[in-house]
């Protein structure tokens, strides 16, 4: 279970949002929406752990969680706007790279697997430097195939997704609650959702 | 789905990812690597164009020349160690992963090295040829270097790691750096001078080994933080 309790936020001299109170129950999804910079991704970095609140405290099971806690990191996957990807290498060796870096025992198969999912086996061979903003999007969360983390924190997974993308991901997101998982999700498109509790977050 | 139990951030791992994944982008980037050897050696050779020939001056520079060089080779492949990483976003997947941080950093730093020190050391006698220095002093200044660029890279990682981010960081991480090179500087060449001298250089290179223990040890843990608060 997250619970975030009376967390803060500021960017410099502005406050982005102060008094943010939620509980997400396994099973369920927070959409949090809102216009550019009203501070979805810092949100998202301070329940990851990597960005400091200004005040409040996030909870991952009861216990309050420092920034960098060991307990979160073992537990979380966050996948921001950055893709991660290296241009140099190839989309098959990024996805096994950055797969591997979080899960222990991931092998060629599943990699495999997972670019299937996300229609990237022809790609697979391609340097990453090469690949379309979509397909390089796809390579990223094909990194939700191959991690079993409870707690999934995207930053804007949809952008550059065609129909299909969106739906795939759509899919993941539904097996990821349906298996008991909680997603804190920044978006500004609606993702098709066929499972789990599906809650809003609006940032003014 | 119960919450993943603490315990599966070991610290081979985490050195052997980083340590791989560094050397395969580093193999598949050749000519950044070749750049800074051939740094090294033009910047060695435009001594004696420079100086003049007279053979006991340029014995003489030798090893300040071959470490000083070898101290801006070593500064010119500092900023790749972590701010790609740190504008595609790796760096923040690698502060997130269950591994330890200054483990993984450790792999990165093992691998920056393999990548500059290690080729500059093997060049170096190479280079130290057109100065003049007899075989003893050849493999003492290789043994000095063999012990000191580690430390080199080490300290070159909190430096990079602190400087992450910031507009100028490549001046600023010259600044910062460089003085704490000194130290190695002076053992480095002072124990070819001291072999040369007839004193044997027991003293030069045991400080040198202390330095990259200390370094070995300190080190991975301060870029560690450095590279937490940078991503905050």
């Amino acid at each position: 279970m997250l619970e975030a309790q009376d967390l803060a936020a500021r960017r410099g001299d502005a406050e982005l949002f102060a008094g943010l109170d939620f509980a997400l129950e396994p099973g369920s999804a927070l959409f949090v929406r809102g216009p550019n910079g009203s501070g979805k991704t810092t949100l998202l970095r301070i329940l990851a752990g990597i960005a400091q609140a200004e005040a409040g405290e996030v909870r991952w099971c009861g216990r309050p969680v420092r920034p960098f806690d060991p307990q979160l990191r073992a537990n979380v996957l966050f996948i921001g706007h950055a893709p991660a990807l290296k241009d140099e290498l190839t989309t098959e060796e990024n996805l096994a790279s950055l797969a591997s870096l979080h899960e222990a025992g991931v092998n060629g198969d599943a990699v495999l697997e997972a670019l299937g999912v996300w229609a990237l086996t022809r790609q697979r061979a391609l340097p990453a430097r090469v690949l379309s903003q979509g397909q390089r999007r796809r390579t990223s969360l094909a990194r939700l195939q191959l991690a079993s983390r409870p707690l999934w924190l995207l930053d804007e997974p949809a952008t550059a997704l065609d129909d299909t993308g969106a739906a795939t991901l759509g899919g993941a997101l539904a097996a990821h609650l349906g298996g008991g998982g909680i997603a804190v999700i920044a978006t500004h498109q609606d993702l098709p959702l066929t499972a789990g509790v599906s809650r809003s977050l609006r940032l003014e | 789905m119960t919450a993943v139990a603490l315990g599966n951030g070991a610290v081979w791992p985490g050195i052997a990812w980083a340590l791989r994944r560094d050397l395969r982008l580093a193999l598949r980037s050749k000519s950044e690597l070749g750049v800074q050897l051939l740094f090294y050696a033009i910047v060695v050779t435009l001594f004696p164009l420079g100086v003049g020939t007279e053979p006991a001056l340029l014995r003489a520079l030798a090893p300040g020349i071959l470490w000083v060089a070898a101290l801006l080779a070593s500064l010119l492949s500092l900023p790749r160690l972590f701010a790609a990483d740190f504008a595609d976003g790796t760096l923040e997947q690698i502060a997130l992963s269950p591994h330890p941080l200054p483990a993984l950093i450790s792999g990165k730093i093992a691998a920056h090295w393999l990548t500059s020190g290690a080729p500059l050391t093997l060049v170096s006698p190479l280079l130290a040829l057109q100065f003049g220095l007899s075989g003893t002093e050849l493999g003492f200044l290789a043994l000095g270097l063999l012990l000191g660029t580690p430390t080199l890279s080490l300290l070159g990682a909190v430096g990079a790691a602190l400087t992450l981010g910031l507009r100028a960081g490549g001046a600023l991480l010259a600044l910062l750096i460089l003085p704490l090179y000194v130290p190695i500087l002076i053992f480095g060449a002072g124990a070819v001078e001291a072999v040369h001298s007839g004193l044997g250089a027991g003293a030069e290179l045991s400080l040198l080994s202390a330095a990259l223990l200390a370094a070995i040890v300190g080190a991975p843990f301060a870029a560690a933080a450095a590279v937490r608060i940078a991503l905050d």
